[in-house]
């Protein structure tokens, strides 16, 4: 039976259900100190001086380290060269929480105690936390190297003002995408030993060999002597695949010292420090017919980096604008965005990255045509699917040709599940009936693009390039090791890839072992974002897999005096077919691989491995039709959740209960987003006011609903295993279900729009002004 | 402030009377646990009593034991997920959950345990809107609830139906 498609429970559970996992702050090597940061108590400011001489009084205090100490070192890879990042802040601190001096103590409470003791005098400069501010006529450059806060302007050669006008009619939006935490549940943590022999760092990252390269090239030491391991890793979500200073200075500590140096960050830390997403704002204009098509699309984005340019957040309004068009055949787009520095948390990929925020504005405006024209908006939706048949399908951008996919058939499931003329008929009954909550329908017909990805479209993403490694080796005794360049946080991938590489060789699911996040283990690999565990790991895994079976075949072939094609591979053992007792276990075979007498000659002893750098050629495109049912509280404002359907198409599924919880917890981020989190500043101090789990409301189990989970099928043709990449979907389709749902709700008091987080506060104020609040 | 080398207390961790040696007074549960007792089942998330990652059980109550005092638990059971499970195999809440696939990440996890182990053993039949309450205290980012629930009901039927079946097979 092939496990392919099956429920296989996880294998990887045991060990985190019993706290037995392993995480960053879990080892604690003898004689390990602990590292803390001072950070920038200013968003904006330059260091007049920073006294360490009370921390370094403390007992237990090993060392006080300020820029000063790390001149020798070059700033942090990955941004522009003219937005310079050092590791320590160098004479002016760019945003609240910024690292500024870091204290070495003997455990984690003196070097708290430490950090409070270090005095830093600074002198402010103008604080710009938003767009409007960073680009005024007084605002003042945080690069004065670069000159200006606009950092790049990609402009549309054509802002299509002809098409729109030719129009029948002419919808358009100011959409905020509010800036959300990640807020993986495990903060960052890096623990660094640095031997004679080598450095060994484990850092709760999802791409290890991406910083063992750039940590052995910052601190100038052969990459054989820098090992990155990325142990049990507690959620990332993006935010974990940024070079963070404490990464890098850790290392050095531990050299200086003679060490082992741990770190790991508060939740407060984390708030401030740990890369945030979205951010952006939208001004988008369609121009469409009588009939509800939609003809043209401008589609207008600012981005808000944060201080500094983090490499994927430079590329985050990239993805945005390649996705602008949805699931529609529009036959003119045009898209042009800026991104700006401003004084706050640096912004960088956030599940979806780029793509939620596409998917939210093309939905969103997809709803407004059907309002402004009459029309349902599931039929809007109908009219401008691109159809079935115009796979594989050109779009706007050279660089995306979408794979595959079936929109009508998502949607009709999506209808058939939620009951939709069930809903819009008790909602049309309730509008006169002001005893029940008001009722509304929101849909979300969203594609995006994961997987990955493929050659040079994706060289402005520095780390990210195409492949993902596989490699596959049989033990003497049949058993298997399957290493793989992706590095999981929660995915599930021990059990994802043994079950693939169980398909594929016939060795049973319990005796593949996977390892993964260890540079010392795996030659290379990329690692765990952008929905491409499944699509490039899983896909390296099969083929791998199969070109060792090819091998295996042989030997068993030659032990059994028989033809490889008289061979098949049942239950750990190759029988001939047909000839029931003839047979030998995958273990003989194993064990004869290392005997060069057992095996035909022209193999060579031990040829039951095969590693691999699977590289697939064009990205996946996972798509999905969602609908939300909401009640909102008349006099409160307050929206309740009754039906959240979801209904996806990510091609091969690997395993439902893998790729169902994906969706899930997708979902999940994408209703929080939608409904309750925003990080927010003090604009006129840049001073963070969400910055604990009180102030930044991550949902709760009392605070979400119950999913309805459908799904339709289209394969990849980009790949052997025809996966498409579940993870990113849910964030990328939940958020405009919901908010379609809150303004259909509130249509009836002229509200067009609502910007997220839909907070009762915000609908009750709607509700009161009829949206011009 | 740190007292070294003297041992200060002991406290009572899963049915053993352990010593708590070098420690400072102001140390936290959370900590002494993971630090000095070698039970790092618990998780330092928010150290806030915000998310939940910490939980254990102090004489039948959950709580966040990075708000706990480690020298004021002298004297009480103190309960860990390394404590739950009989004979290292994974208790009945432990199985319902990998069962129902509610781990992910897995951070969050012992927390939810221990949390759910408190729920049921005080009220074997919660209602939806009781088994949400009493988890809402903890944070998980990755499975998004639905799994997590679904995993206490099954294990809250299994119990009232009385099989109380902990795991025959345990860790792989």
């Amino acid at each position: 039976m092939s496990l392919v498609g099956a429920k296989v429970l996880r294998k990887e559970d045991p060990r985190l259900l019993s706290g037995t996992g392993t995480y960053v702050d879990d080892l604690s090597p003898a004689q390990c100190a602990f590292a803390s940061f001072v950070t920038s108590a200013e968003a904006h400011a330059t260091i007049d001086a920073i006294d360490v001489r009370a921390a370094l009084a403390i007992p237990g205090v090993l060392a006080v380290y300020t820029a000063a100490d790390f001149t020798d070192y070059p700033d942090l890879p990955g941004g522009l060269p003219t937005l310079e990042r050092p590791a320590l802040a160098r004479n002016t601190v760019r945003f609240v929480g910024e690292p500024v001096a870091v204290v070495v103590a003997e455990d984690r409470y003196i070097a708290a105690d430490a950090v409070a003791a270090v005095t830093v005098s600074y002198s402010p400069l103008k604080v710009m936390t938003t767009i409007e501010d960073a680009t005024a006529g007084d605002s003042v450059p945080l690069f004065p190297r670069h000159g200006s806060n606009v950092i790049t302007i990609v402009p549309t050669m054509d802002d299509l003002e002809k098409e729109l006008a030719k129009c029948h009619g002419r919808a358009s939006l100011h959409i905020v995408n509010q800036r959300c935490a990640a807020v993986p549940i495990e903060p960052m943590a890096v623990l660094a030993d640095w031997k004679p022999d080598g450095l060994t760092v484990w850092a709760t990252f999802q791409a290890p060999h991406h910083l063992r390269n750039y940590l052995a090239t910052w601190l100038d030491i052969p990459q054989m002597n820098c090992r990155v391991v990325a142990p049990d890793v507690g959620g990332g979500f993006g935010s974990k695949i940024v070079w963070y200073p404490e990464l890098f200075i850790a290392p050095v500590i531990s050299k200086l010292l003679r060490r082992p140096v741990k770190f790991a960050q508060t939740r407060t830390e984390a708030m401030m420090q740990m890369a945030h997403g979205r951010d952006q704002v939208h001004d988008i204009e369609v121009g469409y017919e009588k009939d509800g098509t939609i003809k043209a699309l401008r589609l207008i984005v600012s981005q808000n980096l944060g201080a500094y340019g983090d490499p994927t957040g430079l590329g985050l309004a990239v993805l945005t604008t390649w996705m602008a068009a949805g699931a529609y055949r529009i036959p003119k787009v045009s898209t042009s965005f800026r991104t700006v520095v401003t004084n706050t948390t640096p912004v960088a990929a956030y599940r979806g990255a780029g793509r939620p925020e596409a998917a939210y504005s093309i939905e969103r405006i997809v709803d407004q045509v059907a309002r402004q024209t009459g029309l349902d908006p599931a039929v809007v939706r109908q009219r401008n699917f691109i159809p079935p048949s115009a796979f594989p399908y050109e779009t706007h951008n050279e660089a995306v040709v979408y794979d595959s996919a079936d929109f009508p058939a998502a949607l009709a499931e999506c209808l058939r599940i939620v009951d939709y003329d069930a809903v819009r008929a008790e909602q049309k009954a309730r509008r006169n009936d002001p005893s029940k909550p008001l009722l509304g329908i929101g849909l979300s017909c969203w594609l995006e693009i994961a997987g990955f990805g493929p050659n040079g479209s994706l060289e402005g993403f520095g780390h990210l390039a195409s492949w993902e490694s596989a490699q596959v080796r049989i033990q003497p005794d049949g058993s298997a090791i399957v290493y793989s360049g992706s590095s999981p946080h929660g995915q599930g991938h021990e059990t994802m890839l043994s079950q693939i590489a169980s398909d594929e060789l016939g060795i049973s699911f319990d005796r593949i072992k996977v390892i993964t996040g260890d540079t010392a283990a795996v030659l290379q690999g990329i690692g765990t974002m952008g929905s491409r565990g499944a699509p490039t790991a899983g896909s390296a895994v099969k083929v791998a897999s199969s070109r060792v079976l090819t091998r295996a075949k042989r030997i068993a072939a030659h032990l059994l005096e028989a033809a490889e094609e008289d061979l098949e591979v049942v239950d750990d053992a190759f029988n001939v077919k047909g000839s029931p007792g003839k047979k030998v276990s995958w273990g003989d075979v194993a064990w004869a691989s290392f005997q060069p007498l057992r095996i035909p000659p022209e193999l060579q002893a031990g040829s039951l491995e095969e590693r691999l750098f699977q590289e697939s050629p064009n990205f996946s495109y996972p798509s999905g039709a969602y609908a939300c049912v909401v009640e909102i509280d008349r006099e409160t404002g307050d929206v309740t959740i009754r039906d959240m359907v979801l209904v996806d198409d990510c091609g091969t599924v690997i395993n439902p209960l893998l790729a169902e919880g994906q969706v899930h917890g997708g979902v999940a981020q994408g209703i929080a987003q939608a409904l309750y989190e925003g990080v927010s500043y003090d604009s006129s101090t840049g001073q963070p006011v969400t910055a604990n789990l009180l102030d930044y409301l991550v949902p709760s189990a009392a605070d979400l609903p119950d999913y309805k989970v459908g799904r339709t099928t289209t394969l990849c043709p980009n790949n052997p295993l025809g996966a498409k990449g579940i993870g990113e979907s849910g964030s990328v389709g939940a958020p405009p279900a919901v908010i379609n749902a809150i303004v259909d709700a509130l249509s009836e008091f002229g509200v067009d729009h609502i910007d997220m987080p839909a907070t009762p506060e915000k609908i009750w104020k709607a509700m009161k002004s009829g949206g011009n609040s | 402030m740190t007292a070294i080398g003297s041992e200060i207390y002991s406290l009572n961790v899963n049915g053993r009377e352990l010593p708590v040696r070098d420690s400072w007074i102001g140390e936290s549960l959370l900590f002494v646990l993971r630090e000095r007792l070698g039970l790092p089942g618990a998780k330092g998330a928010c150290e806030q009593g915000e998310c939940g990652s910490c939980t254990v059980i102090i004489d039948d109550k959950a709580v966040c034991s990075c708000l706990v005092l480690a020298a004021s638990a002298q004297g009480a059971a103190i309960r860990t997920v390394e404590g739950l499970g009989p004979d290292g195999r994974l208790s009945d809440v432990q199985q319902s959950f990998l069962d129902a696939g509610g781990v992910q990440c897995g951070f969050c996890t012992p927390g939810f345990i221990v949390a759910v182990h408190h729920l049921l053993d005080g009220n074997p039949d919660p209602s939806d809107l009781e088994i949400k309450e009493a988890l809402s205290g903890n944070i998980c980012r990755c499975t998004g609830y639905g799994r997590i629930l679904d995993a206490v009901k099954q294990v809250a039927v299994s119990r009232r139906s009385g099989s109380r079946g902990d795991s025959k097979e345990g860790a792989r």
